[in-house]
């Protein structure tokens, strides 16, 4: 239906011919705009009503009396429904090993949750559909699991700033919310976060539109492909500056692969786009030593250009 | 009355601080509007998210931005 009221909007009314390089931009354009922002208005309401049950100090609590291994699921699983922004990053990991939470646990959900954030699963499910989505989300939890796991095993805990082990954490009753309350916080976090997005987005598609219309098809194979081989850690590099700007990227991405861009390789990028981040490693910088910082950053790029591998290599 | 809010100096905290402020102001109350950016201080509140607007030490808001109206709701 969306797709007619595209092609009307666009060969009808605007009378553009559908085998134009305009044409094609322009309905591309409008169609993915009117879903995308549909989806996100729906999608990312009902994730901020599972949210409000999931507060970071609940979330603390189930994992502090988690072991190893099991702890690291739970992490990465909670890392998705648990609201983090990379604001919060420091009392949040402050909070999580003042109350036991191991330290490889605690990084689990660091990677989990800004790598699988709603806004990136709207965009892939709208633009990519749900098998690439729930790909990217599958992955994604399974990165956040082994990293967490080898940081754990490799025993970090003095790497993390001294003072962090000294501070005392008050209590907070976690307070509930009724459900009218949530309702109306589902509301505003929707409307705050699309105001916040809203252009990135629509540059987004708009270059993505642009690809679509007048890029040749196959043109990225010979670039981007997987007779590349650097292909894949390139694209994690470009992805590490763009800032979790998922909103952005993931349209262009998109029509990229539309281009050639192999699977493996729209993938890895859009990880490291999502997870790996400079704002936020300045932030973490407070409460890890370089060190750690940088065993952090260093394993989860590795696994990320590892799933990029496998996934070229096996579809 | 003493308000603080908690944050580190990110975007949301400084509108909370400028909402807070508002806030006090509309309202006619006397109360003294605090930024709280210590970490250390922070969290033996007992915060995990910030921003947070705490109302004479008790916690009234976290992780979230909460309007002038709300605001002057609390410290009414």
């Amino acid at each position: 239906m969306l797709k007619k009221f595209a092609d009307y909007l666009v060969f009808n009314l605007m009378s553009l011919k559908p085998e134009t390089h305009l044409g094609e931009a322009t309905n591309f354009f409008v169609y993915d705009t009117i879903k995308v922002f549909f989806l996100l208005s729906v999608i990312i309401f009902f994730v901020a009503i599972i949210r409000s049950y999931f507060p970071p100090e609940k979330t603390k609590r189930i994992l502090s009396r988690k072991q190893q291994y099991i702890g690291n699921v739970f992490a990465a699983l909670l890392g998705i429904v648990t609201p983090f922004c990379s604001c919060s990053a420091i009392p949040l990991f402050i909070g999580f090993v003042e109350s036991g939470v191991p330290l490889g646990v605690t990084f689990s959900f660091l990677v989990s949750s800004p790598m699988i954030n709603e806004v990136a699963l709207v965009l892939l499910l709208g633009l990519f559909g749900w098998k690439i989505a729930f790909t990217y989300v599958g992955t994604g939890l399974v990165i956040a699991i082994i990293s967490g796991i080898v940081i754990g095993k490799l025993k970090m805990e003095k790497y993390v700033q001294d003072y962090v082990y000294q501070v005392k954490v008050g209590d907070v009753e976690i307070v509930n919310q009724s459900f009218h309350e949530k309702i109306e916080y589902a509301r505003d976090y929707m409307l705050g976060l699309l105001r916040k997005i809203w252009p990135y987005i629509l540059v987004g598609i708009g270059i993505g539109g642009f690809i679509h219309g007048y890029v040749p098809s196959n043109f990225l194979v010979k670039y981007a492909g997987p007779g590349n081989p650097f292909a894949v850690p390139v694209a994690v590099l470009i992805g590490v500056p763009l800032y979790s700007n998922a909103a952005g990227t993931i349209p262009i991405v998109q029509a990229l692969m539309g281009k050639g861009m192999p699977i493996g390789t729209v993938l890895a990028f859009m990880m490291a786009v999502t997870a790996l981040s400079f704002p936020e490693a300045v932030i973490l910088k407070n409460v890890l030593k370089m060190r750690l910082l940088l065993l952090f950053f260093g394993i989860v790029a590795l696994a990320i250009v590892g799933v990029g591998y496998l996934f070229n290599a096996i579809l | 009355m003493k308000i603080e809010v908690l944050g580190m100096g990110c975007t949301n905290c400084n509108k909370l601080y400028q909402n807070a402020v508002e806030a006090v102001r509309l309202s006619g109350k006397e109360a003294e509007v605090v930024k709280v950016e210590d970490i250390q201080k922070i969290m033996s509140y007992g915060v995990m998210s910030t921003p947070a607007l705490v109302i004479d030490g008790v916690v009234k808001v976290k992780g979230k931005v909460p309007k002038v109206e709300e605001i002057k709701e609390l410290i009414k």
